[in-house]
């Protein structure tokens, strides 16, 4: 036993911790050894972020033991996490946009009280680190000019560069492409060869599967399975994850398509800089119909999204919904939009669908917050707005079942069912959905992909952008590839596979 | 010829000695606003440090205790700032304008309570002011060389040392600098300090280096005008300093021209000239400037959820 411990990088023992009245992490205990990938999974609210906030020192626990290297240490700060040789990747980047690469790098570890010596020997340093895990990136750039993909590289590289021995990735990969993905697989595989232990949190069983040594399950903040990665598989663990059969395959039945609901004819954005954003995008969207917008994220999908939702107006080309015409001379802002019966799950949930400070059952009515039975008369009807949100976290499994409870306090995936209930359960004409499962757990994206199902076979027109091929291949029952502003190709989806869209995404064929 | 010379050099140097408070507090303002906290109490904390200054020289006849005391007295107005906005996260412009409130009030009842003058302090002279050093006529005191020190020095702190990087940082994503490792609170504390130590020397300067004696209200908005400096120097030291001799002298030069009829437009209007400053500013504001150019954490306090 003595042995084991030693062999240990971190051991946790009974953690627990409560944010008021939601017990966040129930007596949690793990042990991860070192020079090993970890993989921990486990639902939306889980308790995967709160237990690795803890360990970070971000979060003090209520009860429980750390144990660093075999010997128990006290948390209060990062600070102490830092000393220990930990080092956190969080799901929201710590990076000051407007400071260079090197600033970032080296805030926290200037390595004195003047500056140019540490920018110095940071520069030689990630020199030498982009050799050796080819993370390479521009020390002079300033890291809002950066991609997502290149960002993180930036948050790994500031880990190693204080000498971490432990790294912590909290759903690193739900931001990347599948090639970024593929890139930071890569470079976790090489870390732990040189002797560095990552525990890896992760949503997506396919990575788990690839890289980690060990998984462990946690469910409603607890420890409940642990398993060689080798000795498990994606169903293994899917039914740990959410204690009952998973299943991965949707068997949808073919979509009987009716008339065109949504329509973009030759449709154009260019910005106040004169960037071609939209260009002459043709599109149709018909009840009871699914269609898929694939491509890697930035070639327009958002910008697509907020013209058809009526947040930008086109400046080129028209849009037709449920009968009224927009173009340039003719817009229409978001609200019309929704009377018309055009609903829309924006990508960023966190900016545009929700306001994290408002309640969850104010949340739960944003947008339609006019409507009876919300609102008599120019009052609100607390009570009923109440109900109605326990409702909806009732039909769509909202954890925990809390109207009062903050939205910024939900969980990523458990803000995201939240949304989708809010605007799934009004019986939309045309769905408009970006990113319906990012950052959402296995049992949900199983739950969300049904329910989008549902909603076609009730009629709905339903459009979704999706950076997840795997999701688009699964839903849409049309494929259209978006690239550089373009629609670059359609396919059935029948006749799609991964390969093909892959390339396309690509820009490197058309179909 | 000779005459135009003269004049060029009097405004010039009218120029600069206006302007010494606006550059003393707009670097001290600085400071603060590049970590975050946003000090609309400038003007407060420079009234109250004129006033301890003005009264403390008075009393003990030397300047330099003056000058002790005008920092000291901005600083407890600081620690006040930093007390409501840092450690009980308070909204930041409401603790400025409180801030102003009371250096307003508590100046004139101190003043009257102890000098009996209506809130003037007794005239200074002699060691009770700080005077000129070189050029009596142009009032060149040691002040005026702090001041054109102290933008280099704001340069050289923000952009080339550890406490300035962290001090941007800090400014602009202060969940950063926690996870870095490094303490918020502390770090804006000492960046609330260091403006608090800029205005209480711009208030010295005010009291018993430009001016001989402390009058009630002689700040005059300038604790404004060097905000309105900083956001029009985009929250960069060189810039705003130019933009602070560029107050200074359209404030000269209205001076000049207060009663001069010039042909075809008649008397100038003095009040359109020194409403200029607030005027571009707003224009500024308005348009030419992106809201992007200030720390992004400005008047946001910083909340760790636990
Ligand atoms: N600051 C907070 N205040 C109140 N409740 C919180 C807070 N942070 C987290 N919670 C709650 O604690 C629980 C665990 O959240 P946590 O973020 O650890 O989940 P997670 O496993 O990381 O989920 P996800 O996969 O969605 O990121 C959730 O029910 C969440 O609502
Ligand atoms: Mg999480």
């Amino acid at each position: 036993m003595q042995e084991l411990t030693a062999d240990a990088a971190i051991e946790l023992r009974g953690i627990d911790k409560s944010f008021g009245s939601v017990h966040a992490v129930r007596g949690a205990s793990l042990r991860v050894e070192r020079g090993s990938i970890t993989g921990i999974v486990g639902e939306n609210g889980a308790g995967k972020s709160t237990l690795m906030s803890i360990l970070y020192g971000l979060y003090r626990a209520d009860a429980g033991e750390i144990l660093i290297e075999g010997r128990p240490v006290e948390m209060a700060s990062p600070r102490d996490a830092i000393g220990h040789g930990i080092g956190m990747v969080h799901q929201h980047f710590m990076l000051v946009d407007s400071f260079t690469v090197l600033e970032n790098l080296i805030l926290g570890a200037e390595g004195g009280a003047l500056l140019a010596g540490g920018l110095a020997a940071a520069r030689t340093e990630l020199a030498r680190l982009a050799g050796e895990y080819g993370l390479a990136v521009d020390p002079d750039a300033r890291v809002a000019d950066l991609s997502v993909g290149e960002q993180q590289r930036v948050e790994i590289l500031k880990v190693l560069l204080r000498g971490a021995r432990i790294l912590i990735l909290d759903e690193p990969s739900a931001v990347l492409t599948p090639q970024e993905t593929d890139r930071l697989l890569q470079i976790l595989r090489l870390l732990r060869d040189r002797g560095v232990t990552v525990v890896l949190i992760t949503h997506k069983l396919r990575e788990i599967l690839a890289v980690t040594d060990k998984v462990i399950v946690m469910r409603r903040g607890e420890v409940v399975a642990e398993r060689r990665t080798a000795e498990t598989d994606a169903q293994d663990l899917a039914e740990l994850m959410v204690g009952r059969t998973v299943r991965f395959d949707l068997d949808k039945a073919p979509a009987r398509e009716g008339e065109t609901m949504l329509a973009a004819r030759h449709l154009s954005l260019v910005d106040g800089r004169g960037v071609r954003l939209l260009d002459d995008i043709s599109l149709e969207v018909r009840a009871g119909e699914i269609v898929g917008i694939a491509g890697v994220s930035g070639n327009g999908q958002t910008e697509l999204l907020q013209v058809l939702s009526g947040i930008r107006p086109p400046t080129g080309g028209e849009i037709e919904a449920c009968g009224r015409r927009v173009d340039a001379a003719h817009p229409v802002d978001p609200a019309e939009m929704r009377d018309l019966g055009v609903a829309h799950v924006p990508e960023d949930r966190l900016r545009q669908g929700l306001v994290p400070a408002f309640l969850a059952s104010e949340t739960s009515i944003l947008g339609y917050q006019d409507r009876e039975p919300f609102c008599h008369n120019y009052l609100m009807d607390g009570p009923a707005v109440g109900r109605y949100c326990a409702d909806l976290m009732e039909r769509f499994d909202v954890r925990p079942r809390a109207p009062g409870l903050r939205s910024s306090n939900f969980s990523g995936g458990n803000q995201q069912k939240l949304i989708l209930a809010r605007e799934m359960a009004r019986n939309p004409k045309v769905l408009l959905v970006g990113q319906p499962t990012r950052g959402v757990d296995i049992g949900a994206i199983e739950f969300i992909r049904r329910e989008l199902i549902k909603s076609r076979d009730a009629g709905c027109a339903v459009l979704v952008v999706s950076v997840e091929l795997e999701e688009i291949l699964s839903l849409a029952d049309r494929i259209l590839v978006m690239f550089g502003g373009r629609i670059v190709g359609e396919v059935a989806a029948g006749e799609a596979d991964e390969r093909m869209l892959g390339l396309m995404m690509a820009g490197a064929r058309a179909a | 010829m000779e005459e135009t010379l003269t004049l060029v050099i009097a405004t010039l140097a009218a120029t600069l000695r206006v302007a010494t408070p606006l550059v003393l507090c707009a670097m001290g303002g600085l400071f603060s606003e590049k970590s975050g906290i946003i000090d609309v109490g400038l003007e407060g904390k420079m009234l109250m440090a004129a006033f301890f200054a003005a009264a403390t020289a008075s009393l003990t006849g030397s300047a330099w205790a003056g000058v002790g005391a005008a920092i000291l007295a901005a600083e407890v107005l600081a620690l006040l700032h930093g007390f409501a906005c840092i450690t009980h996260r308070g909204n930041q412009v409401v603790s400025g304008i409180a801030i102003n409130i009371l250096a307003m009030g508590l100046t004139v009842v101190l003043g009257a309570a102890w000098f009996g003058r209506g809130g003037q302090t007794p005239p200074l002279a002699g060691t009770e002011r700080l005077n000129p050093i070189f050029f009596p006529v142009a009032g060149d005191n040691i002040l005026v060389y702090v001041a054109l020190l102290s933008v280099p020095f704001a340069w050289w702190v923000i952009d080339r040392t550890r406490f300035g990087l962290r001090l941007r940082a800090v400014g602009e994503v202060p969940l950063a600098v926690d996870a870095a490792g490094i303490s918020v609170s502390w770090l804006r504390y000492r960046a609330v300090l260091l403006c608090g130590l800029f205005a209480g020397l711009a208030g010295a300067y005010l009291s018993i280096a430009q001016n001989a004696g402390f009058s009630r209200d002689m700040t005059a908005g300038q604790g404004f005008i060097a905000l309105a400096a900083i956001i029009f120097g985009r929250w960069r030291p060189v810039p705003a300093f130019g933009a602070c001799l560029a107050f200074g002298l359209l404030d000269a030069t209205a001076i000049r021209l207060q009663g001069v009829k010039l042909p075809g437009i008649g008397e100038v209007p003095v009040q359109l000239i020194q409403a200029l400053p607030y005027l571009l500013t707003l224009f500024l504001l308005a348009g030419f400037i992106g809201r992007t150019v200030a720390p992004k954490a400005a008047g946001v306090p910083y909340e760790k959820e636990h």
